[in-house]
This record gives C-alpha cells, structure tokens and sequence, in this order.
C-alpha cells in the first residue's frame, strides 16, 4: 500500500509544528534584532521614523575601546569560571564515585549551590565579601593569611577573581553531575586491567576515565561557555560592572545601550556581536570535540 | 534577551492586574515609587491611605522598586500604553530625555499659576524641560554635611567646617588624636551617587560641567574637586571602603560611630538620630555642605524628585488627583521627617520645624544653592562616562587630568 504522501514529506509534516513554535520564539526575534542592528531606531513613546544606516553601528560599537576592553573580559571570565568549574567538577564526581558511607547524601547535597537562585547566590557572597563584617575577611584573619580586614569586590585588582569564585561556587555542580553520569559508563574491568599491568591512579584517570567522559564533558562545557559568555545577572547584583568597570562585560553595553541610552539600534548591534562571538566559541568546542571524539 | 522577557512578563503581569480590577466599579490606578532615601514605605502608603480615604472610587496599586530599577521601569513600561504606569516617581535628571522622547505628559496647565512663586525654583527644576512643566516636584533634597557632635568636641573643634579644606584640616585633627580611624565617609561606589558627591564639590570650587555646550569638567574647580576627593584617601582621611559604599553604607558606618563627617541626603537626619537604627542618637550634627574659601560659602547638588503622569496612562485624572494630594502643604508636612516639603512657607511651620530646627536651618541655606547636574537628553550617558573616569582616579588607577580629559574625548563621541 502507498502511502499518501512521501517519507520525506512526512518528515516534514511531523516536524512542522515544533519548527513553527522555534521560529516564532527564536527566529522572528532574531530577525527582527538583526533588523534594528542596521538601524537608527530609539525607544521613544513618541512616532519615529526608523532609518536604515548600514554597518554604522557595528562600527561605533567596535571602535569604542571601553567595549573591546569588555568583550577581553567577558572572555577572561568565560575561561576562567568554565576552567575552574570543570577541574573542581570532574575533582568532585571522582570523589562521588568512590564507595563510602554517606554517598548518597554527599551526591544530594552536593546540588544546593546550583539549586540557589543567581540572584540569591550574588547577594550572600556580597555579603561573604564585604570589608567590614564580611565571613571571608573574618576566616583569613583567624587563619593568619591577612593582618587586617580589607575590601574585595572595591579593588580592581581582584574583583573580577571574587566575582569568578562565586560563579564556579555555584556552578560546578551542574559539571559535577554530568561528570559523575559519565564516570558511571567507564568500564571497571578495563581500569582494572590497567591497575595489574601497575599503571598510577594519574594515568589510569588520564588514559581510560577522562577519554572516556570527554564526550559528555564538551557538551556542558559549551552550554557553560555560553552562559557565562553572556554573563550579566550574577555580576548586576555582585558589583554592577564596578570598580572602574574592571567587571563590567559585554552583555552590560547591551543593557546599557538599550535601556539606559533607549538606542534600540544600536543595543541590538551590541546584542549581535556578543551573539557571534558566542556561536564562534561554539564552533571551536565542536571542532575539539570532533577531533577527540570522531563523533558528537 | 533577558529583559525583553522580563518586560513581557511585567505587561503580562499589568494586563492580569487590569481585568482584575475592572470587575470592581472603581477606578484603579497604578503608582510606582523607590523604597531608597527620602519618604519611607510606610510613609507613602499612610499617604495613599489618606488619599483612599478622601477618593473612595480611586484605588491606588503602589509598587516600590529600588532608585536604580526607577528608569528601566518607567521606559519599559511606556511601551505597555495604558497597561502601563498611571503615575511614577522621577529623577531631577531625567526630564529631559523624558520630554523629548513623550514618556510624560505636560501637565503645565494643569498646575495652577499662583504654585510657581509658592513653591522653590529648584524643586521646578526638577519636574521642567523647555519652558514646560511634566509633573509636580514631591521631594525636595540635597547632601547635606552630617557631623558626630562628640567626636567634633573631644577633638576641641568649636565649630562644623565651613570649607573644605578646613574639613581636611578638622579630619587630621581627629585622626591624629586617634579618635576615629576615618573621619570621612562617602558614597562614592561607581554610581550616581558619586557624581552627586562630585557635583557638591565642584560647584562649590566654581567648577562647570559644561560651558556652551561643550565639556568644561576637564578645567579648573571640576579637576581640583576630583583632586581633592582623591587627596583625602591618599592621606587617609576618608574611609577607603568608600569607593564601595552606597547612601546606605555611608548612613550605617556614620551611625555606628565609625566616623566624624558624613555626606547624605535628608533621610539620614531623621534615622541617625533613632536609636533603633544609630549609636550616635542624639549626637548628630548637620550642616550645609561647605564651600571654598574666596569662591562659595556653602555647596549643594540637586538631588530632587518628581512625580509625573506617563503619556500612555488611561486615567490621567485620577493619576493628577493623587499627586495633588502628595504634593499639597499638608501631606508635606505631616511627613516631614525623611522629606522637607517642596513649599516656601513650610519652613515656618512648627510641625515641620519641630524637633528639627538643625535640619530646616541647614536646608534653608542649602536649597538656596543647589546646583543642577547637566539637564540634557544624553545625562545617562554623560553621567557613566564620567563615573568611570572618577572611579578609576579615587581607585588611584588614573591621575585626574587625564581622566577628566578622557572622559571629554568619549562625551565627544555621544551620538
């Protein structure tokens, strides 16, 4: 019996409803940004006329020099945060992995940080931070590390770093959990095997289980290079891009540009260029992967 | 996209809240006020209460955000039109990029004429762009210099600094004798808050932000206040934790008797001298900021707030009828603790000169000079541009010159 309508169509067919809510939520707005990026439109309660004016502001956003400072930031705290997040991650579920009594509980409670809310999570280390009663400047002074108490979030030097920590507290766990998943699949006869031939703890990590994982692995590390890419909410609550802008990231030209300036063109140029680096980031962790993986 | 989001949800949120209330056959308006500085939560809503009381087919749905989430409200929710804001509290700087971009309406005539002479000229300021009125002023503030009077004396010092350098002078004497660690405490976190501490300085230097329209805060009395700002910290007179401090920071330390000399608004007055909220009850001396010797006898910037009905509300009437009652004598001076009222005559009232004659003869002094910070469509912008560059000198980073020079170069490139 011959169907009415062709294998391909019916591809097609069943995939049209899914593919019609993913343009209306992701691929009109897209547009519509792409759109304003090529424009003088401002946010005005008042009839404009909209122009069209080219790459002008792609130009303006990238010859300003505070903003190119941004984006080497943004991609400072992007390495660093997923790097740390990945090391203490993977550190965490070999741990879980081990057989000991409380497993379960550690692997429970393991989640909170991630369970906490950015914004929640923003304020408490605010308050772990502050140079007055802060815990930290507190548990340092007990500790002897530091002779007097002394601010964290207000020097430039390191408020970028504070702000990091408090970004791989809260989410390590997430690679924690993806690790431990992974680490779960990793044959025990073939570590086995490599301890008789006396092959180190190191070498059987780096030779069988992270091979292994590796897979899984990219693929949080690109959903967290991402997100953190686009940093904003952690930093908003934390230091509001302060002190003299040394945390400030690229997503706060777009916010500014928007909804302080009200230059809706040239915000979503802003909002563009961060895109694209984004997709670039992307690309590089795919190309990785394919090479260690073949397949991904 | 976040905010995209966000300002969906809040129309979404507006929409819910309207054909809610429409089921009730009253009129309800939406109002949206700061829970920062000035009138308090409680005080706003006894207000609004009375304002019930008076207008039983007026409901009033308040909401309260922080000063820093005031502007994206009012500009988000201009888009929702009449889903959006019936009245909203605004910033001295904002009027003029309001009016150009019809987020407000012009309610020149709907204030009566014989209010222009009653009320100060710099409360006018705060609500008028090019000749027109859009909105009532409500809050008539400026910093005022806020003094430990005990510290002052165990120091020998008779009297409050009437310059600054003399408020140098004064601090070393207390350092040295060991007093306080920092007698000098600011908000000068990277934010407008600094700019308003800047503001205060410069003018009283005979500073200028611009001079026909081209920037002058890179000359004179506008680089020498940067310097002196900086100079405090280097010869640790001010609290370095400033640089990180907001109003309410420098209102806490203050309180705790942490330190002699303090820069705040109004409300500070009022909750220093509670003993729920201050060590120092009791202790707390206030004066105009002071001034510089040859040039101005006391300094001041304009720091006041309006209220003002969004060209998109559909009930402008109502919104007009409950800021009449906030702004009017009355309201004013029944809550004069946190806020002085924006009227002349005011002044006189025991009411509101009860209990805080030291505030009111301050005040006296202090509105007489505020200066205005630039009132231009791109303030937002000139004021980040600027807050950087302060910053980054106060952190030491940058000397006040070149800073001052960078900051013309960028306000140059503003489109």
């Amino acid at each position: 019996m011959r169907s009415l309508i062709g294998a391909k169509q019916q591809k097609w067919l069943l995939l049209a409803p899914a593919l019609t809510v993913l343009a209306l939520i992701s691929f009109v707005p897209f547009v519509k940004t792409l759109w304003l990026s090529f424009s003088d439109s401002e946010i005005s309660a008042l009839p404009t006329v909209v122009s069209f004016i080219g790459l002008e502001n792609y130009i303006y956003a990238l010859t300003d020099p505070d903003f190119i400072l941004s984006l080497g930031r943004t991609l400072y705290f992007t390495f660093v945060s997923v790097g740390a997040e990945v090391i203490l991650g993977v550190a965490v579920a070999l741990l879980l992995n081990q057989q000991f009594r409380g497993r379960t509980l550690m692997r429970a409670l393991i989640i909170l940080p991630w369970a906490i809310p950015t914004i929640v999570n923003a304020v408490t280390w605010r308050l772990i931070y502050n140079p007055d009663y802060g815990a930290l400047n507190s548990l340092l002074m007990q500790l002897g590390i530091i002779g007097e108490y002394r601010s964290w979030l207000g020097d430039p030097d390191v408020a970028m770093n504070m702000v990091i920590l408090a970004d791989v507290w809260k989410n390590f766990p997430l690679v924690a959990y993806v690790a431990l998943a992974a680490l779960q699949t990793v044959p025990m006869d073939m570590l086995n095997a490599a301890r008789l031939e006396g092959a180190n703890a190191w070498r059987r990590f780096y030779k069988i289980t992270l091979p292994w994982i590796i897979g899984p692995l990219l693929v949080i590390i690109v959903l967290r290079s991402v997100e953190a890419f686009r940093v904003f909410d952690i930093i908003y609550v934390m230091t509001r891009g302060g002190p003299a802008n040394q945390t400030k990231t690229a997503s706060f030209y777009v916010y500014q540009e928007y909804f302080s300036y009200l230059r809706s063109g040239s915000g979503s140029s802003y909002a563009i260029i961060v895109a694209l680096i984004s997709i670039i980031l992307i690309y590089g962790y795919y190309k990785a992967a394919k090479r260690q993986n073949g397949s991904l | 996209m976040k905010l995209k989001k966000i300002a969906l949800t809040s129309a979404a949120f507006a929409l819910a809240s309207v054909m809610h209330t429409t089921a009730l056959a009253e009129t309800t308006i939406k109002a949206l006020f700061m829970s920062q500085a000035a009138y308090s939560e409680t005080d706003v809503k006894s207000m609004t209460a009375e304002f019930e009381k008076s207008n039983p087919d007026v409901k009033v749905n308040l909401e309260f955000v922080p000063y820093d989430a005031l502007h994206s409200k009012i500009v988000a929710a201009s888009g929702a039109g009449s889903q959006g804001y019936d009245v909203v509290l605004f910033d001295v700087i904002w009027p003029a990029e309001f009016a150009k971009r019809g987020f407000l309406l012009d309610v020149s005539d709907r204030i009566p004429s014989d209010y222009s002479e009653q009320i100060f000229q710099g409360a006018w300021t705060t609500v008028e762009y090019a000749g027109k009125r859009y909105g009532m002023p409500w809050i008539l503030d400026t910093k005022y210099l806020f003094y430990n009077k005990e510290m002052l004396s165990k120091a020998g010092i008779a009297t409050p600094p009437k310059t600054w350098d003399e408020m140098l002078q004064q601090s070393k004497i207390i350092k040295d004798k060991g007093i306080v660690k920092y007698p000098m405490v600011w908000n000068w976190s990277q934010s407008e808050g600094m700019i308003c501490d800047y503001t205060t300085i410069m003018s009283s230097m005979g500073g200028d932000f611009f001079i026909d329209g081209k920037p002058a805060f890179n000359t004179g009395g506008a680089v020498q206040a940067l310097n002196y700002m900086r100079g405090s910290l280097d010869d640790g007179l001010s609290n370095p934790s400033s640089r990180e401090f907001s109003e309410e920071d420098v209102r806490r330390v203050f309180s705790n008797g942490e330190a002699a000399f303090a820069l705040n608004w109004t409300y500070m007055n009022a909750l220093a001298n509670d003993p729920k909220e201050s060590k120092i009850a009791g202790k707390v001396g206030i004066a105009p900021a002071p001034g510089t010797a040859g040039i101005s006898t006391a300094s001041a910037v304009n720091g006041s707030m309006g209220l003002g009905i969004p060209s998109g509300s559909a009930h402008p009437d109502e919104a007009w009828a409950f800021i009449s009652h906030l702004t009017k004598q009355g309201t004013q001076e029944q809550f004069s603790k946190l806020s002085l009222p924006i009227w002349k005559k005011s002044y006189t009232v025991p009411a509101v000169t009860n209990g805080q004659q030291d505030l009111v003869a301050a005040a006296k002094e202090s509105i007489a000079v505020m200066y205005p910070r630039p009132l231009v469509k791109s303030y937002a912008e000139i004021s980040d541009i600027l807050q950087l560059r302060i910053h980054e000198v106060l952190l030491g980073k940058n000397d006040a010159q070149s800073a001052l020079d960078a900051a013309s170069k960028k306000v140059a490139r503003i489109r």
